[in-house]
């Protein structure tokens, strides 16, 4: 008998999944931004920090044209993005650190890390953006 | 008894490896980014001169270096799962993973020549 002929035992299920209809619990949002913040560090960031370390290290006009370039409000605003990617995707990992070596992983406990990593990560890009401006 | 090893004639293998490439190069830029935090405290921030001289320092370009390759290694192994999730038709898939490579391994050159080019 193929696996065709046997009987299906199971109700009907949907065909896809509709990510947002569905209500996503916390640790599936701190993942997502783990890859969104992730995919933005590697098209953005990393080219920035070479340019940035580049012309800093050029020369002292270079390195004053540099800072002044973080006045304009688009640029905090891109500064800001890099640094909340760069937060949420550092303290996501760690937690992947931790629950790898088997601390938190019930589901409380994995939700309340979850939590504390999307609620850290804004509230100090937040922090750094009042003192940016 | 079970056999200790079992050959999988599916997948690629390289599964467990990314998973430890991701988690020994996340912990040694945790380590670069404290050191990095370390040092703008202690200096007060940056200006020109101590960003300098921290620069001029042989082991300091030695540390830079493995936190880039670190990173662009950790970039690979995550950019490439990215692309095997959303990316289906197959030619299109080498190709941007062919793109990513050829554009990380560029930054690894760069790298180079910023830390050692100059000065």
């Amino acid at each position: 008998m193929s696996a065709a002929d046997r009987p299906v035992a199971t109700p009907k299920r949907p065909v896809y999944l509709n990510l947002f209809a569905i209500r996503q619990p916390i640790p599936a949002i701190v993942s997502i931004l783990h890859r969104i913040s992730g995919a933005l560090l590697f098209l953005v960031g990393i080219p920035l920090i070479l340019t940035g370390v580049q012309s800093s290290l050029a020369s002292a006009e270079r390195f004053a044209a540099f800072e002044a370039a973080w006045s304009s409000p688009i640029a905090k605003l891109v500064l800001l993005a890099l640094v909340w990617s760069y937060l949420h995707h550092l303290l996501a990992g760690l937690r992947h650190l931790i629950l790898d070596v088997h601390i938190g992983l019930d589901l409380k406990a994995a939700r309340m890390s979850a939590a504390l990593t999307l609620v850290l990560a804004l509230v100090v890009t937040l922090a750094i953006g009042m003192r940016l401006w | 008894m079970v056999s200790p090893h079992v050959h999988v004639p599916v997948g690629a293998h390289y599964g467990w490896r990314d998973w430890l490439v991701q988690r020994v190069t996340a912990i040694v830029m945790l380590a670069y980014t404290a050191l990095m935090i370390g040092l703008a405290l202690w200096n007060g921030g940056f200006d020109y001169a101590t960003w300098r001289s921290i620069f001029a320092n042989g082991a300091f370009r030695v540390v830079s270096f493995l936190f880039m390759a670190s990173l662009l290694w950790h970039a690979w192994v995550g950019v490439r799962n990215i692309v095997m999730d959303y990316v289906k038709p197959a030619g299109a898939r080498l190709l941007l993973e062919c793109i990513v490579v050829a554009v990380l391994v560029a930054y690894l050159g760069w790298t180079i020549s910023v830390l050692w080019g100059g000065a």
